[in-house]
């Protein structure tokens, strides 16, 4: 249990998915304007990233690997090179239900997302994600709590976001400086910030 | 040259300044970020890079007759997946270090939105000439910005370019000390904001 709480924290804080490894930038840039609708991008990759870690980790693990299939009797069969393409095949299949989901259930939620739902799909955090679990040799168990802790990360750092840039309307901000550059400028205060968890050891 | 003809020039030059796809389009950003700490890394990128979009717009291009419309984002993705695939086992093969350093980046350029961009956005359109130079421009202008960035970093972050020491020994002596700020994640994203400050004021460019 404690091993399990240690790794959702440092995917939550320590090693933020998007102040430490930069993926989901564009995204992030683009819907971090209002806070509804990062609360709701939010919650989606949260959602995306707790199903493709297992699925892919399965897709890897059985399929994939080195000597993976020797279930079916191919034993030096390795299709690992085939990772990336196999992976965000997943991953677009993933969304496509999400959004079915979403539309279902919360059409108001739905309408706010609009174009950025299927942009998960290309969102890097997701591939990245399923990327990382791979290279890092989890377990079933711990590419959950991984998937689930890096898009909590995700989410708590475009809220944030969301939140400072509401703020900032009231500020007087150099004019060249709108948009992009202070939000980048932003971004790395954040980072800063995050980085202070560094030293926790649980 | 008779070889390019004025719009074509302009395919490869506008996205170097005026057109930018990172600090003006903003799209790409993920990677250029991380990948920046030194410049040997940031250009082997850049090259990777380069080479995916030039060969992934020539071939959308030339297929861009026979995909049917509702199926196109598939059929971009898996050309440039597989392009990406091809790139990463070359660098495996020939610089082993440099691609150990990339780690999971090289793979992560499927999703650099620049890619689809280009594809979905020129390639469809145009001739397979034109959009391998529309994807040279937009590879050059990400090289650009990387490299840029890559340079402060290594500058104030080891006090190298490319490897070789810059910063006198002197001036260590003298009490001063490479900033481990630039190194981590926090330096990439102040000196990127900075370069897109510094670029709309030199273009004259305004948000919103």
């Amino acid at each position: 249990m404690e091993h399990y709480l240690s790794l959702i924290t440092k995917a939550v804080f320590i090693e933020n998915i998007l102040l430490a490894y930069f993926l989901g930038m564009c995204s992030f840039l683009a819907v971090s304007k209002k806070v509804d609708a990062s609360i709701g991008l939010g919650f989606a990759v949260i959602f995306v990233l707790t199903i493709t870690a297992p699925v892919n980790w399965f897709i890897y693990g059985y399929l994939l690997a080195d000597g993976a299939l020797a279930w079916l009797g191919f034993e030096d069969v390795n299709l690992s090179f085939l990772r990336p393409i196999v992976f965000i095949a997943v991953i677009a299949a993933m969304v496509q239900l999400v959004e079915m989901i979403i539309d279902k259930f919360s059409p108001s939620l739905y309408q706010s997302l609009g174009i950025f739902l299927p942009l998960i799909a290309v969102n890097c955090s997701i591939l990245g994600g399923s990327l990382f679990l791979v290279e890092r040799n989890y377990t079933l168990m711990e590419s959950i709590v991984f998937g689930f802790g890096s898009g909590l990360g995700w989410f708590l750092a475009i809220v944030a976001m969301a939140s400072i840039r509401y703020r900032l309307r009231y500020s007087n901000v150099p004019a060249k400086l709108r948009g992009v550059g202070i939000t980048m400028l932003l971004t790395g205060l954040i980072s800063i910030a995050f980085m202070s968890f560094g030293g926790i050891q649980l | 040259m008779a070889l390019l003809s004025k719009s074509s020039k302009a395919a490869v030059s506008d996205p170097l300044m005026s057109n930018n796809p990172i600090s003006l389009q903003v799209l790409g950003i993920c990677s250029a970020l991380a990948v920046t700490t030194k410049l040997d890394i940031a250009f082997v990128m850049t090259l990777a890079v380069i080479a995916v979009l030039c060969i992934s717009n020539t071939v959308i291009s030339l297929l861009r007759n026979m995909i049917p419309s509702k199926v196109r984002i598939i059929v971009q993705l898996s050309v440039i997946a597989s392009m990406v695939i091809l790139t990463d086992l070359i660098l495996q093969a020939y610089m082993y270090d440099i691609s150990k350093q990339l780690t999971v980046f090289v793979s992560l350029i499927i999703t650099n939105c620049i890619i689809m961009g280009r594809a979905e956005a020129f390639a469809m359109q145009n001739g397979p000439w034109k959009s391998f130079l529309d994807g040279l421009g937009n590879g050059l202008g990400y090289g650009i910005i990387l490299i840029a960035v890559a340079f402060f970093r290594e500058l104030l972050g080891s006090g190298t370019i490319y490897g070789y020491k810059v910063v006198p020994e002197a001036l260590y002596a003298a009490g001063y000390e490479n900033m481990g700020l630039m190194v981590l994640s926090p330096g990439a994203f102040i000196i990127l904001g900075l370069i897109v400050w510094a670029q709309r004021i030199l273009g004259n460019v305004e948000e919103e």
